[in-house]
């Protein structure tokens, strides 16, 4: 069975001018230790979707859906108290601003014990010896002394990875990240990536990448879902997705990759334009 | 005969930080002496990560820092902003396209208004002239007149970078700097945005000093390669020489790192996921 199951997922938000469908009719489907890559340009609904999975969109959005299962229970039946038991314990994210996700008023340790503290309520010795396990797994030097470190005093990547820490700290069957290393170096980029994949395998969790990078879809996926303007366009395991495109619109954005520029012009994908529905196989 | 554009010579750039009362200040050598040349029409695209010393580089050599030491040549002609002050019509000659063209533009200035004022304030042109000019430089761009009278608010981000290219062109410069001028923006719109930029260096013959950390950017969009590390230039050479076989360590921890996209990689990554 399905680790996370969602079915026509639709994402309405109320405006002056409206209403506005941000997310129109997405099914998809994660299992345990599955890397799952949803991929898209701003504004395609990849980052709302999972923002309603999560339970974390404002009250203007109206979400609604045929089925919205995680681990066997109906998310979308659920209290808010309830749903509070699971987000952040058995089901976190990653978000893409390691600085701006962080508080700055609070030291690394304070915010990853505090997830402990009330998941899994450990006592303050537990906490603390959790904590640097954590950090130790992450890839943190001298994790004992930067549990009293402030966010301001680690670099981005360090952020990064204190992010990391905190959204595995309750061992979470479904971990989603939300671009994680868009706003790092190349460099950066490969440790973190390489992070998130080792530790996937290691628990065995289901691990949702939200990316518009196709490079970082060829490093990590097991499978593909390729979405445009709040549509889901094709869902493929990523080789044949890379091998074979089935739909105009991810056959336009590979080709938008400079490294298959042909000539000295690149497509871009208006130039590839096509009715939306034509890509839905 | 080609026509060297801008040359640096060992340019060096430190900073002075911290010291207060009690702790005495330190100084950050950004740049370390860096020395380059572009030819007229030509791209030179400087690679590295952040804090590696490329958007300082870019600043001197858009005339908006002065070097420590070390000499900047734009056309031939020595420059010295530390001594001499900018003239006018140097700031003609160099012109830079930033980053974030959110935070590039002001909000509350009409696009009109944005293409208009480097020409009020470097040239003596009339008000009916300098509306003309920014009319035709929106439709070089790929905007409307119609868009003439809008606010930054109302564009996309990729319209937005084409408005700030329009911008730092409305002064015919010989030298455009782009510090990222695509990396905030999608895959899609970045390949428009790239292809609008060959297209005016096409047609104006402008030299280009392209910085990006996007190495297929690089390797599509660049003439030469230079590669900085904490503030040196630990490689440089032509395009093809610097992609086919980099000789610095770090240009190749550079290129390992960054993610492939194609078919063979992915057999390979997956074969080793299999096995493992």
């Amino acid at each position: 069975m399905a680790l996370l199951d969602i079915q026509n997922l639709v994402v309405e938000f109320q405006t002056a001018s409206g209403s506005f469908r941000a997310v129109d009719g997405v099914s998809l489907h994660v299992d345990e230790r599955e890397v799952l890559a949803i991929v898209g340009e701003s504004g395609s609904g990849k980052s709302v979707s999972m923002l309603a999975v999560m339970g974390l969109l404002p009250w203007t959005a109206k979400v609604t859906a045929d089925r919205m299962s995680f681990n066997g229970r109906d998310l979308l039946k659920l209290s808010p108290a309830e749903r509070r038991k699971i987000v952040g314990k058995d089901m976190s994210m990653i978000f893409q601003e390691p600085m701006a996700s962080l508080n700055p008023c609070f030291t690394v340790g304070f915010q990853i014990e505090e997830v402990l503290r009330f998941h899994m309520g450990m006592d303050g010795a537990q906490r603390r010896e959790r904590a640097i396990e954590l950090l130790t797994q992450v890839g943190i030097a001298e994790p004992a002394e930067r549990l009293n470190s402030f966010p301001h005093q680690m670099s981005g990547g360090q952020c990064q990875r204190v992010m990391i820490a905190i959204a595995i700290a309750c061992n979470p069957k479904l971990l989603i990240a939300d671009e994680p290393t868009t706003a790092l170096d190349v460099t950066i980029q490969k440790q973190i990536l390489d992070l998130l994949v080792s530790l996937q395998a290691k628990y065995g969790m289901g691990l949702i990448m939200i990316t518009h990078n196709m490079g970082v879809v060829a490093e990590t996926a097991d499978r593909v879902i390729v979405q445009y303007k709040g549509r889901k366009m094709e869902e493929a395991d990523v080789l044949s997705l890379f091998e074979s495109p089935k739909s105009n619109y991810t056959r336009a954005l590979l080709s938008a990759l400079p490294d298959n520029a042909v000539g000295d012009r690149l497509p871009t994908v208006s130039d590839m334009l096509f009715e939306p529905a034509a890509g839905v196989a | 005969m080609s026509i060297k554009v801008v040359e640096g010579k060992d340019i060096k750039r430190d900073y002075h930080v911290g010291g207060g009362l009690f702790r005495g200040s330190r100084t950050v050598h950004a740049v370390k002496g860096v020395s380059f040349s572009v030819d007229k029409g030509k791209t030179l695209a400087i690679v590295g990560e952040s804090g590696c010393g490329k958007s300082t580089l870019a600043r001197i050599i858009t005339l908006i820092d002065p070097a420590t030491s070390g000499e900047l040549f734009i056309d031939g002609n020595k420059v010295d902003i530390a001594k001499d002050g900018l003239s006018k019509e140097m700031r003609r000659k160099v012109q830079i396209v930033f980053q974030n063209p959110y935070g590039s533009l002001n909000p509350r200035q009409k696009i009109g208004d944005v293409l208009g004022e480097p020409l009020l304030i470097n040239t003596g042109k009339p008000a009916e002239e300098r509306r003309d000019l920014a009319m035709k430089m929106l439709k070089k761009v790929g905007l409307g007149p119609e868009h003439y009278n809008r606010y930054p608010h109302m564009f996309s981000g990729g319209q937005r970078q084409r408005i700030a290219i329009a911008r730092a062109l409305m002064l015919n410069p010989s030298l455009l700097v782009l510090d990222e001028p695509v990396s905030a923006l999608d895959l899609s719109v970045q390949a428009q945005v790239l292809n609008l930029l060959a297209d005016l260096q096409d047609e104006f013959q402008l030299t280009y000093v392209f910085i990006s950390h996007d190495l297929s950017v690089v390797r599509y969009i660049a003439d030469d390669v230079m590669v900085m590390y904490f503030g040196e230039a630990v490689e440089y050479g032509s395009r093809d020489e610097v992609f086919s076989d980099p000789k610095h360590s770090y240009t190749k921890t550079l290129f390992a790192a960054t993610p492939r996209a194609d078919v063979a990689s992915i057999k390979a990554r997956l074969a080793k996921k299999a096995a493992a």
